[in-house]
Order: structure tokens, then sequence, then C-alpha cells
């Protein structure tokens, strides 16, 4: 059989969202590939300069649908380097918790579209299930499942309930024992990164404080992405009762000043890698420039490399174990 | 002296002060310098060579009216700090040399900087249009493009601005 | 025949003689007019009646309608309730209920059944009675109202030829598995009441063989990229298991020295019985000598059970339909009904699979009777018919179920394996077993082991 192209999207099932990548076979291997995105892109950086700083934590909400709080949170952290703001200690431990919850809930999203990816309908379920929890946690915390427009340049929105600590150890004493269970279930496949964890190299709100074991595979391929992601989830299990446990009492929040000149940016560990916001004010209620930097973007630079010499399936789980979100790809 | 120093100090030795527009430490293991396009490539060969610089984190370009700059941001793993080079186009003639060889990764963020914001990145292996349609006439992130901002809802007090 | 509910050529053969003396008297009725009309004696029409109630003509309708007696059980009734039980089963793996749509879902059963008194009852309101039993037949309706789009480019002729092959070659499988002693169509009857059919294992592997073919086809001539790529990992996978399944069959012949599925029931329904050599024989009377517990033939039987899957290209070996990477592989440019035809006669194509593995391995139809209820036969009056309380075709009927959930239970349970790793499984894996299976088996048969 002659080499030929086969499109895998726009609409297909691998894409998870509207993003072409053209691959050119040879019979069942894959000689070449060309991604080609930008179907979704909204113009954030331009819409962000005609908003005020504040007001854009809601846009900054729908970069991911189903990692709102980090990429809020990276935002917010960039103006705040931009304005030399510093926050309330409560409120950075609230945001480390709620961080967390959305890493779960982000990683428990993937795990279950990961599952039909590879051929398994039961996983789907089954993750969606277990992140069903810890949306209810957020709700407790932020009021909303999507969307939750959290974070504010200086702070949270809100206090966290009372309660709320109990509630998360219920849930996560819980998920405990689940994971165990969806572990088992995918290690029974089997499919060069180096794994750099921002919370320790480069540490932002109260992670300095936090003692955890930042998760690392050595090996690149994507069952080491897997394992990354569940032990990712492990590590923000612990995080967020440590958090939780030593969160103090005082204001979570102080009043941002309303123009920025200046620049700044800082970088998180986002749900799918390093997110990077580089805020630049130039006197004005409204940034002058926003630049966000998606990991699955430059992630998707790389995908021609990863596919060259693997099957077609191979596609599949590849560009899974990525974890492509196209808002956040596209801005 | 910390790494930041160590770093700055290296760069004034390599360069000479002149060519640098400026030097400063942003924040703890940050530093930020501004140079002209043309000492880019060499600047960059330089702390990758000599400082480890294996990660480049994003490419932003910004239009400030009278010039352009094409800010990198750039990680040292081992060395664990970061530098921000901003470097300086004129507005009249947006080329600056690629620094594709040196980081593959750049690849997908100088065609992202080259279709929002028109920069031409010279050397670079496939320099299209990587978000927009390929038939777009414009580059939307510059500020002469105008946003729609009566259709948005805005700052009352900017809507003049543009 | 003893424990067989069904005497299929003797119902079909009394249906038949039933609607030809209908026939009959139609004819007759012609011909007492024309005689009235002054027609010569016997009549114009009396030798037509003659034949319309001759044996021959009697025979020909008799086997039509066992064909079709048969074919509507086995692939209408139980590819309903095959569906519905994977449908169960999986929803259940996966923390939920599944397909819930009640007898009472239905406005039109609602008006009109449910309005008859006390039998309408469980029709009058919406509940989840009958647990989704109707959603099978929804979809079946639904395809049936889809347009049928053929592709501007396709091959015509072979794309709306593929489908007939693949139901033909499916229906085939189904004429030849027997269903127990008195329920089935290929196999004659000894004077001494025994059924032989003495190639009939051979016939049901062949039937099988011809699917790949078919889907091959369907994938070059819908002209889709997905299509011809899952249509070569068809040919690939089907190809390179068939030979395993033959050879794991082999296996069993050495030992049962018959490919006939109705003397391979016979000897699986005796006590378990061992053969020691030189130190005689043990039994164990209270587990039948089903080959499954055969310490050799063991190691046929999972061959054949992973071959059985692939070849009914059930979720761990669905590659050439993964709906991850392919959309739909080669049924993806199928619609309406012709898609409803391949994507049911998978479903049947697995029920052929698991009452091969039935009657091959785990005793086919043979299964505790316990009693039987005698009753005047209406057929030849004077004798009594003896209703077997647990008949054979429930036996048969449960085993295939039970293999069935087994099915299901594996395929919602792992993820899809790679073409190369399906290769590999085939040639690497099967492969040898089944040989080392064949070795063992001669060697124990020669030296009277086992």
């Amino acid at each position: 059989m002659a080499e030929m192209w086969i499109n895998m999207g726009p609409q297909h099932p691998m894409t998870h969202g509207l993003w072409n990548l053209r691959i050119k076979v040879d019979g069942e291997t894959i000689v070449d590939a060309e991604p080609e995105i930008g179907y979704l892109h909204r113009g954030y950086e331009k819409i962000m300069e005609v908003r005020e700083f504040q007001k854009n934590v809601v846009l900054t909400d729908r970069l991911c649908y189903v990692s709102s709080i980090t990429w809020s949170h990276c935002y917010c952290l960039a103006c705040e380097a931009a304005m030399d703001l510093d926050v309330p200690e409560r409120g950075k431990y609230l945001r480390v918790v709620s961080n967390e919850l959305q890493r779960i809930a982000s990683h428990l999203m993937w795990l279950a579209a990961y599952g039909p990816d590879l051929g398994l309908l039961t996983a789907l379920l089954w993750a969606l299930r277990e992140r069903e929890l810890f949306l209810d946690l957020l709700q407790l915390i932020t009021g909303a499942r999507m969307n939750q427009n959290y974070p504010r340049i200086g702070g949270v929105r809100n206090d966290a309930p009372g309660d709320f600590e109990k509630y998360c150890a219920k849930v996560i004493g819980h998920f405990r024992k689940k994971l165990g269970e969806h572990e088992k279930v995918f290690e029974q496949s089997k499919l060069f990164q180096v794994r750099i964890d921002l919370r320790k190299l480069d540490p932002y709100d109260a992670y300095p404080e936090m003692d955890f074991q930042p998760a690392v595979e050595q090996e690149g391929d994507s069952y080491a992405r897997y394992k990354v992601r569940v032990e990712e989830m492990k590590t923000s299990c612990d995080i967020i009762l440590q958090a939780l446990h030593k969160m103090p009492t005082g204001p979570y929040r102080v009043k941002p000043p309303r123009r920025i000149e200046g620049e700044g940016f800082r970088r998180t560990e986002d749900s799918r890698g390093e997110a990077l916001f580089y805020v630049i004010g130039d006197g004005d209620d409204r940034p002058y420039r926003v630049k966000i930097r998606s990991p699955v973007f430059s992630n998707i630079a790389a995908a021609p490399l990863m596919m060259r010499g693997n099957k077609v399936a191979d596609v599949v789980a590849i560009m899974g174990s990525i974890d492509v979100c196209v808002g956040e790809m596209d801005k | 002296m910390g790494i930041e120093g160590e770093v700055l100090a290296g760069l004034k030795d390599r360069f000479g002060e002149p060519s640098f527009r400026s030097l400063a430490i942003v924040r703890d293991r940050v530093v930020k310098i501004v140079i002209d396009r043309k000492d880019l490539v060499a600047v960059c060969t330089f702390l990758k060579s000599k400082f480890d610089m294996a990660h480049l984190s994003s490419i932003a370009a910004v239009d400030w009216r009278d010039h352009f700059e094409s800010v990198y941001h750039l990680t040292s793993w081992s060395r664990n700090f970061m530098v921000q080079i901003n470097a300086w186009i004129p507005h009249d003639d947006p080329h600056i040399d690629s620094v594709v060889p040196l980081w593959n990764g750049a690849n997908v963020h100088e065609r992202e900087a080259y279709d929002l914001m028109g920069i031409i990145y010279d050397g670079h292996p496939n320099l299209t249009r990587i978000l927009l349609p390929k038939d777009f006439e414009f580059f939307p992130l510059r500020k002469d493009f105008p946003q729609e901002v009566d259709r948005q809802y805005v700052s009352r007090r900017k809507i003049g601005g543009g | 025949m003893t424990g067989a509910l069904i005497d299929l050529f003797g119902w079909s053969y009394a249906l038949a003689s039933f609607l030809l003396w209908i026939g009959a008297q139609l004819l007759g009725l012609g011909n007492w007019i024309s005689l009235q009309l002054g027609a010569p004696s016997p009549g114009p029409l009396e030798g037509m009646i003659g034949f319309v109630t001759g044996a021959p003509l009697t025979s020909l309708v008799a086997i039509i309608l066992a064909i079709n007696i048969l074919l509507l059980w086995a692939t209408a009734f139980h590819l309903l309730i095959v569906m519905w039980i994977e449908r169960k089963m999986y929803s259940r793996l996966q923390d939920r209920r599944g397909i819930m749509l009640g007898l009472g879902s239905s406005e039109i059963l609602r008006n009109t059944l449910g309005r008859i008194p006390l039998i309408g009852r469980p029709f009058r309101k919406a509940s989840h009675l009958g647990t989704g039993f109707l959603q099978t037949v929804a979809d079946g309706v639904k395809l049936f109202q889809k347009e049928v789009i053929t592709p501007a480019s396709a091959d015509k002729w072979m794309f709306h030829a593929a489908p007939v092959m693949i139901a033909a070659s499916t229906l085939f499988l189904f004429i030849a598995i027997p269903w127990s002693d008195g329920f089935w169509i290929m196999g004659s009857r000894l004077p001494n009441g025994d059924v032989v059919n003495p190639w009939g294992v051979l016939v049901i592997l062949g039937a099988f063989s011809v699917a790949p073919l078919s889907i091959l086809i369907a994938g070059w001539a819908s002209n889709n990229k997905y299509t011809l790529l899952g249509g070569m990992r068809a040919a690939a996978q089907l190809m390179s298991y068939e030979i395993p399944m033959v050879l794991s069959i082999i296996a069993l012949v050495v030992f049962a020295g018959t490919l006939d599925p109705f003397q391979l029931v016979r000897q699986q329904s005796a006590p378990l019985t061992f053969g020691l050599g030189p130190f005689g024989t043990v039994q164990i009377p209270w587990l039948p000598n089903w080959y499954i517990f055969n310490p050799i033939l063991w190691i046929a039987f999972v061959v054949f059970f992973i071959t059985v899957i692939a070849e009914a290209e059930r979720i761990p070996f669905d590659i050439p339909e993964a709906e991850a990477e392919l959309v739909e592989g080669w049924t993806t440019e199928y619609s309406g009904m012709r898609f409803g035809i391949v994507f049911g006669f998978k479903w049947l194509r697995a029920i052929a699979g698991a009452a091969l593995i039935a009657i091959l391995f785990l005793g086919g139809w043979s299964g505790p009777v316990f009693a039987q209820v005698w009753i005047p036969n209406i057929a030849s009056p004077g004798n009594l018919w003896p209703i077997p309380i647990l008949p054979q075709e429930f036996w048969f009927t449960l085993k295939i179920y039970a293999i069935f959930v087994v099915f299901v239970w594996i395929g919602w349970s792992v993820p899809r394996v790679r073409i190369d790793q399906i290769l590999n499984i085939g040639w690497k894996r099967l492969l040898p077993l089944s040989l080392l299976a064949i070795l063992l088996a001669t060697l124990a048969r020669g030296m009277g082991w086992f």
C-alpha cells in the first residue's frame, strides 16, 4: 500500500475538541504527522487588552474548562508579580487547596477521556464517578462546578466553609481506595520527557510550606505520562490535607491596585504542564499586553516527533496522554 | 553572589555593558535583559552553552507602537533560574533571527508570534500562520488593529482608547 | 430424542401438512364447482390435489418452514436478548443501570394495549417494567427508518453486496449449528434414533471464515481511508486467528475422533472418565465428560475461546472498527439498515461462537433433564409425547448466555489491543499453544492416557 495522508479531525473521536491531526501512514505505520490547530481561536490575548485586570479572571477561567482555577490562578499570580502585591497567608492556602482540587478533577477528566481512547469505556464512567466527588468539593468552596471564577488578584473570592476539612478528608479517603482500582484496570495495557514540577522548583503561594514529592518518571512514553498523572493525583491528595491542616486564620484577600505600571510574569504547574502568563501594564487599568503560554500548545509541536514510526492506534494513546485541551491550545 | 549576579556578570564579560539596553534582577532567580535584535542569537547561544538554559518557555511579541519587542523566557532546569530577554525590533522592519536552531520548541511559538503580531523570524523552517486562517490579511495583536469595543462590555472610561 | 423439547422436523411437517391441507381443501372446492358445471370426473384439479397433499411437496415446505423457524429463533429472538444482556451487563460494570425504557414508555402502547382491562396493566403508566428490553427493538425500528446513503465514489455493487454476504454466511452458520437432539436443520436421523452430521463442525468453521472476505470487500468498496484500514486490519486479524482456531479443534478431534456435533455432545454427556494408560481408568460419576475438564484439551479450550472472541470482533480485539482512531473502521460508510445488518450480525457471530464453544468443550445441550411429563401427541394420535422439565434447548441456551456474559465481562474490562500486539498474540502465543495441544493430545492418545 502506498503512503497516504489521513485526517484525524476536526471531527474525530480522537481529537477531544476541534483540531486536526494529519498523519501520513504507510500501511499501519506513521511516517509523518502534521497538527493543524486554530479552530477554536477566540483571540484571548486581544480581548484581555480591553478588560480591566480583575475582570479578566472570568476569561482565563474559560481557557480550559476542566482546569479553570489553575489558569485563573496563574493569571492572578502574574498580575500580582507586576503589581508587587502580597497575598495574605490564608488566601495562599485557599489557593493551594482549590488548585489541587481542580488538578485532581482535571486529571480524572483526562483519565475518563483516556479510557475510551484505548477502547475501555468502563474507565470513562468510573473516573467521572470519582470526579463528581471533587466537583462537589469545588462547589462547596467556590459555589460552582465549572468555570468557578474563584481566584482573585490579591487573594481568593471567598473563604472556605467551616467544615470543609471534614468533607475533604472523607472524599480523599474514599478516593485513595478507588484510585487503586483505576490503576488495576489501566495497567493491564502497556503502551522522553523529563518531568519538572514547578511547584518545587519555582514555588509560589503556600507551596514552599508543603511537604510533597513531585511525580517524576524517567521514561517519556505514554505509560510514563499516565503514571505521572496518577502519582500527581495522590500527591495532590496529600497537599490538600496538609494545606487544610496548616491553614492559618485571617484575611483571605487584599484589595489590589487598579492600575499597573510595569510588567510581570509567573509560571505555575498547570494540570497539563508549565503555564506562563506574561502581563504588561502601561499605567492603565487594563493590561497592555497579556501573553498566555499554554502547555498543550507547546506539546502539540512535538506531535510529529512522537508519532513517527508508531502505529495508527498509537496516535490516540499518545495524543490522549498529552491531554489535549483545545481551549487553552488555541487561546 | 547568587546565580542572578553570576549570569549578569557573565553576560557583561562576554558582550560588554554597552550592548545591553538594560540588565536587571526582577526577583529571586529571575533576570531580565533588554537587547537589540542583532545580538539575540549570540546571547541565546551563550546562555544556552554557559548556563544550560535547556528550556524555552515562551516567546511573546509586544507592540510598543514605536518598536516591537520579542520576549523570550528561558529556563535552566539544572541551575533553576530564568532569564527574560526582551529583544527590540524596529517597527518599520519587523525582522529578527529565529532561535529554532537552538530550541526546537521555539518553532510553534515563533509561528504564533508571526501569526498574531507579524514579526518575521528569519531562518524559521516553516513560518506560516498557525492559529488564524491561511488567507487572513492582518496581524490582530498589533495596536493598530481595532478592537470592536462597542460590541463588548469594557471599561467605560477607556472606550476612546482603542 | 430424550430431553429435546422441540422436534423441529416433526413440527414443521405437521405445520406444512396443515397448510397444504388448507390449500387442498380450496382446490377441492374448485374441483367440486367444476364437477357441478359438468366437467368429467374426477375433475380437472384432482391431479393438483394429489400433488399438493403428496409427500414430496410436504417435505419441501416442511424444510423451508423448519429453516425459517430455526433462523427466527436463533437470530431474531436471541439477537434481541443478547444485545439486551450486553447492554445491561456492561452498564452494571460501569456502576449504572443502563437502558431502562419501560413497557409503558411508548404512548402508542399506553393508548392501545393499556386500555385493555387486566392484561393492559403494565402498559398503563411509565415505569421501568421490562427494564429496557424494548430499547433494542426501538433501535432497530430507528435504523429501518434511516436513509441508506451510498457514497458517491463507492463501488456500488460490492458496497451493497458485502452486508448481504456477511448476513448470508452468518445465517448459514446457524443452519449448521444444532440446538438439541431434535432442534436442527443440518443432519440426518439414523434408524436407531441418533442424529448424525459427520462434517458439521467443519462446515461451521468454513462458514465462519467467509466473513473476513466480505469485511475486506466492504472496506475496499466504501472507498474511504478509514474503511480501507479497517478492512485490512480485519483481514489480517481474522486470517491470523483462523489458524490457531482450526488447530485447537484438531487437538480436540484427536481425542474425540469425530467432527460431528451430535456425536461430540453424546460423548460429553457420559460421566467424566480418564484413561490412565496401564493403570486402567478413573471415573468421576458426578461430573460430565466435558472436554474442558480434560487436562490437555484445556489448553485447546483457552486458545479456542480467545480466537472466538477475535473472530467475533469483540472488544479487546475490535481493532477493525476501533472507534477511537478509525471512527468506526470498515462500517464507517454504512447507514440505515445496512449498518444495522453489519452491526447486528456481529452479535450473531458472537452467539454462533458461543454455541460452538458450548458444543465442543462444554457438553453442548447435555444437562440434567430431571423429569418428563407425558402428554398425548396431537400429530400421531394414540402416542404419548414426553415434555422435559428442563429441556436440552434450555441447557444449550443457558450455556450460550453464560459464555456470552464472559465475553462481555472480558470485553468491557480490558482496553483494546494494538494491531501488532494482536498479530503477536495470534502468531507467537496462540499458534504455538495450539500446536502444543495437538502434540500433547497425540502423545496422550497414543499412550492411552486421559
